[in-house]
C-alpha cells in the first residue's frame, strides 16, 4: 500500500520536449491510478471541500463513486453541479478551494480532487456519457450573452429547468475565454472545450455565434423585440490594460489578449491557418498572473527566448503556483522585482529592447502585499523583439453603453447582487467577469450558477 | 454560414459581393465596417460596407484582395458560402449621430480614394437621402481603378480625378479640392477615406485650408470588439482602439507615420502564407523566410 499521505503523482510531458509542442502537458490519471488516489479519501460527512467549491460539487459523493469504479455515476453527479467538469478539472485554482480545504491536506497532501474530476469527465467523454436530459420545457425564453464559463453554465441549468436559452456569442467560436484565451497546451480545444459546449448544447441550448450585442442586435431589443422574458449578461473581461509608458504602440508591442487570440482562436500557430503572429526571437512577457505565463509559454513554443517581467517578487506573483512550476521548468526567465518604464524601438518602429528599473519590496500596501518601490538609478535595458503586455482586462463597455438602466460602477463593471446575479434592470442578470473584473473560470461558473437560480426565481414568481 | 448573392468585379483590383446578413443590415449605419471569416482556416478580415438593404437583409462590401483570406474571398461565387460574417462594428459616422439641425447646415465635402470609396458611398447616400446636398471627389490611379461612378453622381455632386489624366481632372484629389476652394467652395467638413497615404495628404491640405477632417481608420485588427487592442492608433496625445473608438477620427490629430508602420508589422508572415496559398504544392520555399526548402 502506497503511503497515504502521499497523493498519487500525475504523469507529465517531459518539460524539454513539451516546450517545442502544443500538446497538453499534464496527462491526467488512468483507470488505475484514479482509483486508487480516491481511496484516500475518507468521504468527510461534513466535507469542507465543498465549502471550497464555488459551485458546490457533491465532491466526496462522486470521489465515492470512483472508489467504486461507477465512473458514470460519478459524471452524473459532477454534473448535476457543474456543465464543464473536464475544463475546471484543468484550470480551477483548486489549492485555494476544494483541495485547500481538504482535511488530509492538514497532514500531508489533499486528495487530488481536481485531477479525479477530470479523469471522470474525459472517462465520460470517451465513453459516449452525455449529462442527463431536461425535464419538459416551460415555455420561457432566457437570453445568454456571451459563451465563456458563467454563460455556459447559466445556460445549461436553465436549460435542465426547462427553459429554452438562447446563448448569443460575439466571436465565430463558442467558448469565451476557454478558446481565445486559455493555450491548447493547457486545455485542449478540440478534444475537452467542444465536447463540453456540445454537452451544454445536448440540453437543448442554441448558440448563435457572430451576434455582438450592443452593436449586431441591442439588450432591450433582445427583450422588446425578440420575446426573451430574461437576459443573462456573461461577457468578460475584454478590455486589454496597458501601461502607459512611452513607446507602448511600437511595433512589436502586443497585448496578451491579441497574442493569445491569434494563437488559440485563431491557431497562428498551425501552418494551414492563414492569421499571422509575431514569431519573435525574444520576447518580454510583462505581468506575473495565469495570462502571463500562459503568453511566455506560448512565446517558447514559437521559439523565442522568454522573459517574464515583473515588479514584485516571487512570492507574490498571482499566477497558480503550478502554472509558475511548468514555466520555469520549460526555461522561462523569471526577472522579478523589475518594471518597465519606457520600449526602445528602432527607424521603423520595431521594438528593440525594454527599459525597465529596478524594485524593492516595502511596507503592506491596501492589499496586504508589500509595496514594491523603485531602487532610484537602477535602470537598466533587456534586449528584445517583442513585448506582451499581460497587465489584467476590463469589461467591454459595449453592452452597459447601449443598455437603458444597467448601472455600472466606477471600473466599468456591472452592478450586480453576489447571490441572484439581479443588476439594476428588471429581468437582467449578469456574472462572472462582466461583473467581478478578471477573475478564475470557477468564480464565473459559480456567478452564471447563482444568478440562473435568480432567473428561475425571478421568472417563476411572474 | 453567410450566403453570397452577388458577386461582381468592379474595377482592376476591386471586387463587389453582396451578402445575406440580416441582422448586420437590420442594425447597420455609414461609417461601421464588418469583419468576416472565410473559412475555417480563414483570417478574421474587416472590411468596409459599401451598401446595405434592411428590407432584403443584405450588406454590399467592396474591397481589393491583398492577403491569403481576401484571395479566398474572391474566389467566391454567387450562392457560395463564408463560414462568418460579424458587425456591424465602430461607430457610426458622425454626421449619422450628431444633432441633425447641425448637420443639415453644414457642407460636407468627401474625399475617396480607390477602395476607400466604398465606405464614402453611404455616408453620402444618406446624407442624399435626408435632404442634403455634398460635393465628392474620387480619385484613383488610372481611369480603370475607378469605382461606383454611376452610384456616386446620383448622391452628390462628383468630381472625378485619376494622377494619370486618363480620366476626370489630371491630379490627386487633394489638388482637386484645393482647386474647388479656390474657385470659391467653402466646406465645414471634410470626410477622407482612402489609402492611408491618401488621408495623411488630404489632411495635410485640409489643415492648410482649415476644414475640419475626419478620416476613417483600417488598422490590423483580429476580434474588432476591443478584445486584441492590436488595432492601436494615437490620435493626439491618446491611444485609441480603431474598432470601439472608431474607425473615425479627427484626421489632424492623427499620427500617420505611426500607423503606416504599425500597418505594415505584419507583411514578411502575410507575404510568406500569401506566396504558400498561391504557389499550392508547388510552394518549396527558396525564399529563405519560411524554412520550407528546409
Amino acid at each position: 500500500m502506497a503511503d497515504v499521505l502521499k497523493k498519487v503523482p500525475v504523469r507529465e510531458q517531459d518539460a524539454k520536449v513539451r516546450a517545442t509542442n502544443f500538446e497538453e502537458v499534464c496527462y491526467g490519471y488512468n483507470k488505475e491510478e484514479a482509483v486508487e488516489e480516491s481511496q484516500r479519501c475518507i468521504t468527510c460527512k461534513n466535507a469542507k471541500c465543498v465549502e471550497g467549491c464555488p459551485v458546490s460539487i457533491d465532491i466526496p459523493s462522486f470521489i465515492a463513486a470512483v472508489k467504486e469504479e461507477k465512473f458514470e455515476e460519478a459524471f452524473q453527479i459532477i454534473s448535476k453541479s457543474s456543465a464543464l467538469p473536464a475544463v475546471c478539472g484543468r484550470v480551477c485554482p483548486q489549492e485555494s478551494q476544494c483541495e485547500g480545504k481538504c482535511i488530509r491536506g492538514k497532514k500531508g497532501d489533499p486528495i487530488s480532487i481536481g485531477k479525479l474530476e477530470r479523469f471522470v469527465a474525459d472517462w465520460a467523454r470517451e465513453n459516449g456519457i452525455k449529462p442527463a436530459a431536461p425535464s419538459e420545457k416551460n415555455g420561457k425564453k432566457v437570453a445568454v450573452i456571451g459563451s465563456g464559463p458563467s454563460g455556459l453554465t447559466c445556460a445549461g441549468d436553465l436549460a435542465k429547468l426547462g427553459y429554452d436559452v438562447t446563448i448569443f456569442e460575439a466571436l465565430h467560436k463558442a467558448g469565451g475565454v476557454l478558446v481565445y484565451g486559455i493555450p491548447e497546451f493547457r486545455l485542449p480545444k478540440d478534444r475537452v472545450v467542444g465536447p463540453e459546449v456540445e454537452n451544454v448544447k445536448a440540453l437543448g441550448v442554441k448558440i448563435e455565434t457572430d451576434v455582438i450585442v450592443g452593436r449586431t442586435v441591442k439588450l432591450d431589443e433582445l427583450i422588446e423585440d425578440e420575446g426573451f422574458d430574461a437576459v443573462f449578461i456573461g461577457s468578460g473581461a475584454g478590455l486589454p490594460k496597458f501601461m502607459g509608458i512611452p513607446g507602448e504602440t511600437a511595433c512589436g508591442v502586443l497585448s496578451a489578449n491579441e497574442y493569445l487570440t491569434r494563437n488559440n482562436l485563431m491557431k497562428a500557430f498551425h501552418e494551414d491557418y492563414d492569421t499571422p503572429i509575431v514569431h519573435g526571437k525574444k520576447v518580454v512577457v510583462v505581468g506575473g498572473g495565469n495570462v502571463a505565463m500562459d503568453a511566455a509559454r506560448t512565446a517558447l513554443r514559437l521559439g523565442a527566448e522568454t522573459h517574464i517581467v515583473y515588479r514584485r517578487s516571487e512570492e507574490e506573483l498571482p499566477a497558480r503556483v503550478e502554472e509558475v512550476h511548468h514555466a520555469k521548468e520549460e526555461g522561462i526567465i523569471f526577472d522579478l522585482l523589475t518594471n518597465p518604464v519606457e520600449i526602445l524601438a528602432n527607424e521603423n518602429d520595431w521594438v528593440t529592447g525594454i527599459k525597465c528599473i529596478r524594485m524593492e519590496l516595502g511596507e503592506p500596501d491596501a492589499s496586504g502585499r508589500r509595496r514594491p518601490v523603485e531602487v532610484p538609478g537602477s535602470e537598466f535595458v533587456i534586449d528584445c523583439d517583442t513585448v506582451i503586455m499581460s497587465l489584467g482586462t476590463s469589461p467591454n463597455p459595449l453592452i452597459s453603453s447601449t443598455t437603458k438602466g444597467l448601472e455600472i460602477n466606477r471600473r466599468q463593471c456591472i452592478v450586480a447582487t453576489e447571490d441572484t446575479g439581479a443588476t439594476s434592470k428588471e429581468g437582467v442578470y449578469a456574472g462572472g467577469d462582466a461583473v467581478t473584473g478578471a477573475a478564475t473560470v470557477i468564480l464565473a461558473m459559480g456567478a452564471g450558477k447563482a444568478a440562473a437560480k435568480g432567473i428561475h426565481e425571478y421568472l417563476s414568481g411572474k | 454560414m453567410f450566403k453570397i448573392l452577388e458577386a461582381e468585379q468592379l474595377s482592376a483590383s476591386v471586387y463587389k459581393q453582396v451578402i445575406h446578413a440580416p441582422r448586420v443590415a437590420k442594425s447597420c449605419e455609414p461609417g461601421q465596417f464588418i469583419i468576416v471569416r472565410v473559412d475555417e482556416t480563414a483570417e478574421r478580415i474587416p472590411l468596409t460596407i459599401c451598401d446595405y438593404d434592411r428590407e432584403a437583409g443584405t450588406i454590399t462590401l467592396a474591397f481589393q484582395p491583398i492577403g491569403v483570406s481576401t484571395h479566398k474571398l474572391v474566389a467566391l461565387k454567387a450562392g457560395d458560402e463564408i463560414a462568418d460574417f460579424v458587425g456591424p462594428l465602430g461607430r457610426p459616422s458622425e454626421l449619422v449621430t450628431d444633432d441633425f439641425e447641425e448637420v443639415k447646415k453644414k457642407k460636407v465635402v468627401f474625399i475617396a480614394g480607390g477602395v476607400g470609396t466604398a465606405p464614402v458611398y453611404p455616408q453620402a447616400k444618406w446624407l442624399h437621402d435626408h435632404g442634403i446636398e455634398c460635393d465628392i471627389i474620387v480619385g484613383a490611379r488610372t481611369k480603370e481603378l475607378l469605382i461606383l461612378e454611376e452610384e456616386m453622381s446620383k448622391v452628390g455632386n462628383l468630381y472625378l480625378c485619376t494622377d494619370d489624366g486618363s480620366y476626370g481632372f489630371h491630379g490627386v484629389g487633394t489638388a482637386m479640392l484645393e482647386k474647388l476652394v479656390s474657385e470659391g467652395h467653402h466646406y465645414d467638413l471634410c470626410v477622407a477615406i482612402g489609402p492611408m497615404i491618401m488621408m495623411k495628404f488630404a489632411c495635410l491640405t485640409t489643415k492648410k485650408l482649415g476644414i475640419p477632417t475626419i478620416v476613417s481608420m483600417n488598422p490590423i485588427m483580429v476580434d474588432g470588439t476591443g478584445m486584441c487592442g492590436a488595432c492601436r492608433v494615437l490620435v493626439g496625445d491618446e491611444v485609441k482602439f480603431a474598432c470601439v473608438d472608431g474607425p473615425e477620427f479627427d484626421g489632424h490629430k492623427i499620427d500617420f507615420e505611426q500607423a503606416m508602420k504599425r500597418a505594415a508589422m505584419y507583411k514578411t508572415e502575410e507575404g510568406r502564407r500569401l506566396l504558400k496559398f498561391q504557389e499550392g504544392e508547388t510552394h518549396h520555399g527558396g525564399c529563405g523566410n519560411c524554412g520550407g526548402d528546409k
